[in-house]
């Protein structure tokens, strides 16, 4: 879990849901998105839960928000079978790709810890995942697939990628979100439009706070 | 509104969507499929788009196909990098080689307008050596086409996206003014300029194709920044704006949701028309011309899967160079963070640029050249770019805080042809039965020395610029360029200089697969000036009964 406080505080992006910001179409995709069921479609209950354990390692999400549903996020997009437009030779289609890693490393904990990803400590599935990245597992669970490039290709982009399409993590970064019809006027250096979030210089957290309410 | 454009055609019963007008409708000309036409074309995009267009404007008889959805942008454009995947290929390819490449996003569109519907508006010319590059610089391979011929087309696509650029353009033979004001610089572009000022470089706002002042029904850029999503204000001037509803205003006829599948021949070794998957069913439609315009993975594979008896090895490949020689650019970047706020989200990603390695022959240790642009990554970008280097957890959160701060500089970068860069059908098939493509990518050492070049220069000029904390993003490439490319020597390639197939003469390729070098620009300008050029010599042929 993170214990950063966010440079933006109070800032919210869905409060430009009924500003000049916000059309119809992305209304309806992001109402869409934050309707991601926190169940899972794709996964059985045993993918589902090394999933969960491995979304909350990669993005270790604020405790004083509510949560980023990632993995339902992941599993949607398995059930929709949505690929990039590509792959890497060395690694399975999308969903295979998916259905083998979590197996494996849930192999490869058991191995270690005799108990799966989910059940270790924090620290060991950590640790478990820092292997997987410098390329050191080497299960046969794995079934011929490069765990390393799993992680580099598959964990870290679907993931990631993931997140950072949710207004809960435009919010932590201070972007300003859905910008259509009115976009932006000022593009200088430290300019910002009363539309944007308010950047908590140091000591003046209140005062951010109290205009990041009012931006909309 | 009607329907839903990825399921249900919207190119049918005599009408075409009015992309321009909310609801609104055109009439369309519409072609019966046993009458032959003159020119069926496979793709809409910088290549196809423009050369229907210009052939249906000199009165020929014209079928454009595309195998993706026709959309209305101010209906259906969400301001959201996830959803408006929607306008690229994600069908699956195969992607292997020393430096296997990226897809799906940056580099290929599947749309009517291709991917010009999701490019970053970037509009520059190449240098004139690069038409001769084996000649006069001594790599690659020379253009079968003068360069002031091109130029002259350069202008004539310049004029119609009305792009907006500087007054004087630092590099090259004058060129005039841009059709349109240049727009101003937001804070990153700010920081090249800089950079550059520091270096002792030269720097130019970017040509870009989105207006800076009203043009008809469409605004001047708001400079909402999500412009490789897609343009949801049609400030973005593309084929899917300019060229096709000309083309359909002209008299041609476009079929969205239609994916060709195979060119016909007969036993004459001519073409005869294609085949294509449109509403659930295989169809054919018969042409006295084949062009295809599918882009330098797409072009190649249809060539290759068109294969029949009489050309085993795929049409119009005598030479065997069908789906070699593929080109990319590398597009690799230095980051940084400023003391100041960039948020760099905010316009056209790359609102200025630098040509100077492009020009500049002293000081390099390797062929070819590099520019390099101001960049404004959205979030998911963002994060994807932090992944590359191994960020996650606490981390990836700690540098994602930085958003607001980072600025960058990003190259495009030339790369050299080479016979071993090459498109393949793998044997996995896709959802239409048609096996897939295996696209193989390295680097050469000349390709890298260039890189090494760019990542130490951009970082000394972002330096320079004010940033600290500094960092390489040493693995992206950009653009698809040279499977087909175009020479005089039918041994040595695909098509000639009017991108007509040496083996078959009612055969030809419009897009960026049939450049013999990439140069280091953004290929849609010299995309759409080919077009424009094969469509006036086709008019030229034609007169001459030549055709």
């Amino acid at each position: 879990m993170s214990m950063h406080t966010s440079r933006y505080p109070g800032y919210d992006v869905l409060r430009k849901r009924d500003t000049p910001s916000w059309d119809e179409p992305t209304r309806k995709v992001i109402k869409e998105r934050l309707a991601t069921p926190s169940d899972p479609r794709f996964l059985d209950a045993v993918q589902w839960r090394a999933l969960e354990a491995l979304c909350a390692c990669i993005v270790p999400q604020p405790i004083d928000r509510p949560r980023v549903p990632l993995a339902g996020m992941i599993d949607m997009r398995l059930h929709a079978n949505a690929g990039d437009g590509f792959r890497y030779a060395r690694l399975p289609p999308l969903r295979e790709a998916w259905r083998i890693g979590l197996a494996a490393l849930d192999e490869e904990s058991k191995g270690r810890h005799e108990l799966p990803f989910a059940s270790i400590e924090p620290a060991a599935q950590n640790a478990l995942l820092k292997h997987m990245q410098h390329g050191e597992l080497a299960s046969g669970a794995w079934q011929g697939m490069d765990p390393q490039l799993f992680f580099t290709h598959r964990v870290l982009p679907d993931i990631c990628g993931a997140y950072y399409s949710h207004p809960l993590a435009w919010n932590d970064i201070g972007f300003g979100g859905p910008a259509n019809p009115r976009g932006y006027v000022r593009m200088y250096y430290d300019r910002r439009d009363p539309w944007e979030a308010v950047e908590a210089k140091p000591g003046k957290e209140r005062q951010a706070l109290k205009e990041n309410r009012r931006v909309r | 509104m009607s329907g839903d454009p990825q399921h249900e055609p919207r190119g049918k019963n005599g009408r075409a969507p009015d992309v321009l007008r909310v609801g609104g409708w055109m009439p369309m000309r519409e072609y019966p499929q046993n009458e032959a036409v003159d020119f069926a074309i496979v793709g809409t995009g910088a290549g196809g788009g423009t050369l229907a267009c210009r052939l249906a404007e000199k009165g020929f008889k014209v079928i454009a196909f595309d195998a993706g959805a026709w959309w209305r942008p101010l209906e259906e454009f969400a301001s959201d990098e996830s959803h408006q995947k929607k306008l690229f290929w994600t069908d699956e390819r195969l992607c292997d080689g020393e430096d296997p490449i990226k897809l799906g996003n940056n580099n290929s569109g599947k749309a009517v307008g291709g991917s010009m519907v999701h490019f970053a508006m970037v509009s520059l010319r190449f240098r004139p050596e690069w038409f001769k590059s084996r000649s006069i610089l001594g790599y690659g391979a020379d253009w079968p086409i003068d360069w002031r011929e091109m130029w002259r087309y350069y202008r004539i696509v310049e004029n119609a996206l009305k792009i907006s650029g500087p007054v004087t353009y630092p590099w090259g033979p004058k060129r005039g003014r841009y059709p349109y004001r240049a727009h101003e610089l937001n804070a990153a572009a700010m920081v090249l300029a800089r950079g550059a000022e520091e270096m002792g470089i030269a720097w130019s706002p970017t040509p870009l194709s989105t207006l800076s002042a009203p043009r008809g029904l469409a605004h001047p850029c708001a400079y909402r920044g999500f412009c490789v999503s897609g343009c949801s204000t049609n400030a973005k001037q593309s084929t899917l704006n300019v060229w096709i509803p000309r083309a359909v205003k002209a008299g041609a006829e476009i079929r969205d949701l239609a994916m060709v599948g195979r060119v016909a021949v007969n036993e004459a070794g001519l073409c005869t028309g294609v085949d294509y998957f449109r509403e659930g069913r295989w169809q054919f439609q018969r042409a006295k011309h084949v062009v295809v315009a599918g882009y330098a993975i797409e072009t190649p594979r249809l060539l290759l899967l068109s294969a029949n008896g009489r050309f085993p090895e795929g049409l119009a490949n005598s030479s065997g160079l069908v789906g070699k020689n593929f080109m990319v650019q590398s597009n690799q970047a230095v980051w940084g963070l400023m003391d100041e706020e960039i948020r760099a989200y905010k316009g056209p990603p790359s609102l200025a640029i630098t040509e100077h390695w492009n020009y500049a022959d002293k000081g390099k240790d390797f062929f070819g050249g590099y520019a390099y642009m101001s960049q404004g990554p959205l979030p998911v970008v963002w994060t994807l770019t932090q992944t590359k280097r191994g960020l996650w957890g606490e981390a990836l959160l700690k540098e994602m805080q930085h958003y607001n701060h980072q600025v960058g500089l990003k190259m495009v970068g030339e790369t050299l042809p080479q016979e071993r860069n090459c498109i393949t059908l793998a044997d996995e098939k896709d959802a239409y039965g048609l096996p897939i493509a295996r696209v193989t990518h390295a680097y050469c050492d000349n390709d890298r020395r260039l890189i090494e070049h760019a990542l130490d220069f951009m970082g000394k000029a972002l330096d320079a610029g004010g940033a600290k904390d500094i960092w390489r993003e040493t693995d992206d490439t950009c653009h698809l360029n040279g499977s087909a490319r175009m020479g005089s020597d039918p041994r040595t390639s695909v098509v000639n200089a009017d991108g007509r197939s040496w083996d078959i003469p009612n055969l030809w390729i419009c897009d960026g697969s049939v450049f013999p070098t990439v140069g280091g620009v953004n290929p849609s300008l010299t995309i759409q000036a080919i077009a424009c050029r094969t469509a006036d010599r086709i008019g030229v042929l034609a007169a001459r009964g030549e055709l």
